[in-house]
């Protein structure tokens, strides 16, 4: 019984992940030219893009706050806050995570839309992302966050 | 539905996701956990990061992460990849850098196979891969889970995040690619 909840519960999530592999793939968003020409400021085309992704899931928060809705567990759903620290985690893994990014002209959700799609040489960005993650798993202790 | 989806179209939509995925199971929208669910799941070797229970935390995202390759399949089949849909001053700038194919979703010239063989290959491909799994596990978080859940909820680390995700592209974009690629 509860073997068969759990497996019913990780298709929802191919689901929905399926979804938001079309919408990426359709939308030209994991194309290293789109991310380019962003780079390059040559198109508002990806900052309309990601602001009304913003203002969507914005103002969806909002309601479901405002409506108290909760999971099976009566938790109440949102997103958890993240601690600031020094700080220095964020703008200095951020800055790392772009440089990649405009590398390779894809996120970690797009590489592996990429693959999908067919762009079979993003498995080594991807293989190497997470030989990237598993770095900093192992010299995190030195790090400061 | 064969041509490219406008920004009005395609933004909501991802926008959807972060409540689509708290409806599901009060699950926050964030991609990049994948990668180190990926090395709990392999080699967690005896690193305290990857000690935890990756099914039970990381499952859900796995299984997403799944959908999203099997959707550029389902979506690259319904999308003609022949056609340029970047502007004109983009294609000229990428000219000058010796990008002249612009069509398809990765540069032909620069991302194959055989440009393994080449350092310009192993520092964009490897390399930038490697930037992308340090930098999002560092950051806590990548364009899905800063960018989009962490600005769309208020979070000051996430807007701090993001302009470095912007600082460190616009380095790559504007001062290394045009030595790189010369």
């Amino acid at each position: 019984m509860i073997e068969s909840q759990a497996k019913e519960q990780l298709g929802i999530y191919l689901v929905i992940g399926t979804c938001f592999g079309v919408i990426i793939t359709k939308a030209e968003v994991i194309s290293w030219f789109r991310i380019q020409e962003m780079f390059r400021f040559q198109s508002v085309y990806m900052y309309a893009v990601m602001a009304s992704a913003v203002a969507t899931a914005g103002s969806s928060l909002f309601l479901i706050r405002r409506l108290g809705l909760r999971d099976g567990a009566g938790d109440l759903l949102g997103l958890a806050p993240k601690e600031m620290g020094s700080g220095r985690r964020y703008w200095i893994g951020g800055m790392l995570f772009g440089l990649g990014w405009a590398f390779v002209g894809a996120c970690p959700g797009p590489l592996f839309a990429l693959v999908g799609a067919g762009a079979t040489v993003i498995i080594v960005p991807l293989l190497s992302a997470v030989l990237g993650t598993w770095m900093y798993g192992r010299v995190r202790h030195r790090l400061p966050h | 539905m064969r041509r490219p989806w406008p920004w009005y179209v395609a933004g909501p939509l991802i926008g959807m996701m972060v409540p689509a995925l708290l409806l599901a199971g009060n699950r926050a929208f964030g991609f990049s956990s994948n990668l180190r669910h990926l090395c709990a799941a392999t080699v967690p070797g005896r690193i305290p990061y990857f000690q935890y229970d990756w099914r039970r935390r990381g499952g859900w995202n796995l299984a997403f992460a799944l959908g999203v390759m099997l959707g550029g399949f389902i979506a690259s089949h319904a999308l003609d990849a022949s056609v340029v849909h970047i502007g004109d001053s983009a294609r000229q700038s990428l000219a000058s850098l010796g990008v002249h194919d612009t069509s398809g979703l990765v540069p032909r010239e620069l991302f194959h196979w055989g440009a393994l063989l080449t350092w310009r290959g192993v520092v964009t491909l490897v390399g930038g891969g490697m930037l992308i799994g340090f930098g999002t596990a560092y950051a806590g978080g990548c364009t899905s889970g800063h960018a989009i859940s962490g600005l769309a909820d208020g979070q000051l680390p996430s807007l701090v995040a993001v302009l470095g995700f912007f600082a460190g592209g616009l380095l790559a974009t504007w001062l290394i690619l045009p030595v790189l690629l010369r």
